[in-house]
């Protein structure tokens, strides 16, 4: 253990091993939802999860850490929460989208129509007869 | 106020200027001089550069409901990352996904983006899309109860508030 360590109370070690733990748990369930789930759309529920919770976690855990034991309070890790929360669900959109555009199929099983009217709708015919044409 | 503003401004946006500049001094963890010139500038250049890319002004009418609605969405997360962990752990045969077409009352662009990665940022929902005319938003949903239900809870707990603060 390295010095500064020391000079932390059990329970603030305590509170940052679990969160650390717990960001490192819930990671772990996103990734196994990737892995578990039968189609896309499905799958990009996993990682939506250990980017907001997960990492959100273990950034606290950190944040704790050097700023109660080490070199003051730091704020950057507060910066890499708000990128990623503004920045991981634009991502989540496009794929998603990217998907229903190439028509990836979803479960027979899903609930309700994923969009077909959009193809018909103005400012979007014209996209999706050209991705028509490539085919 | 003009739709698109073509008009070249000198200094387009001085409340996002000096939240850059803010951001900026962040980043790099320190207020020397230096730092506070070289934020002061990009916080002008970056707006500057970029006013023709944004369409529309919107208008934070209460910063601290704002904050008000950022704290919820984390309460909400928890709780939702709760629930999806125990239908991740579940037999994937036994989910039922579903898309759900949520009729959307704002109109603001923005609003709208702060909106859909709500929806995002809950697991168990993700936004899939939004329609050209803007009245519907695609939502995929893990497991799908109730639509009306949830259509109702995203209304209540999301998008009412949101309309408040920032139309």
């Amino acid at each position: 253990m390295m010095d500064g360590s020391m000079a932390l109370p059990f329970w603030l070690d305590a509170l940052i091993a679990l969160l650390l733990l717990g960001g490192a748990l819930v990671a772990l369930l996103g990734s196994i939802g990737l892995a578990r789930m039968p189609d896309f759309y499905m799958r990009l529920h996993g990682p939506t999860k250990a980017s907001t919770l997960g990492v959100g976690a273990t950034l606290l855990g950190s944040m704790i850490w050097f700023g109660v034991g080490h070199e003051g309070l730091s704020v950057q890790e507060i910066l890499i929460t708000v990128f990623l929360f503004a920045t991981a669900p634009v991502s989540a959109h496009m794929m998603a989208r990217a998907a229903l555009h190439r028509r990836v199929a979803c479960r027979e099983r899903t609930h309700g129509e994923p969009w077909d009217e959009m193809d018909r709708l103005p400012g979007y015919a014209e996209s999706s007869s050209s991705s028509d044409s490539q085919r | 106020m003009p739709l698109m503003p073509q008009l070249t401004h000198w200094w387009p946006r001085p409340h996002f200027s000096l939240f850059l500049l803010v951001l900026w001094l962040l980043l790099v963890n320190s207020v020397s001089p230096g730092h506070v010139l070289l934020g002061a500038a990009l916080g002008w250049l970056i707006p500057f550069s970029t006013q023709q890319f944004w369409p529309e002004r919107s208008h934070l009418h209460n910063p601290v409901r704002l904050l008000l609605y950022m704290l919820r969405l984390l309460v909400d997360i928890l709780r939702s990352n709760l629930t999806v962990a125990r239908l991740i752990l579940r037999d994937p045969e036994t989910l039922m996904p579903g898309f759900v077409r949520y009729p959307l009352s704002l109109t603001n662009e923005f609003a709208i983006t702060v909106l859909a990665s709500s929806i995002s940022l809950t697991p168990g929902t993700v936004s899939a899309g939004l329609s050209p005319d803007r009245a519907y938003l695609l939502v995929h949903v893990l497991h799908l109860d109730d639509e009306d239900e949830l259509i109702e809870q995203i209304r209540e707990r999301y998008e009412t508030p949101l309309r408040e603060i920032l139309e």
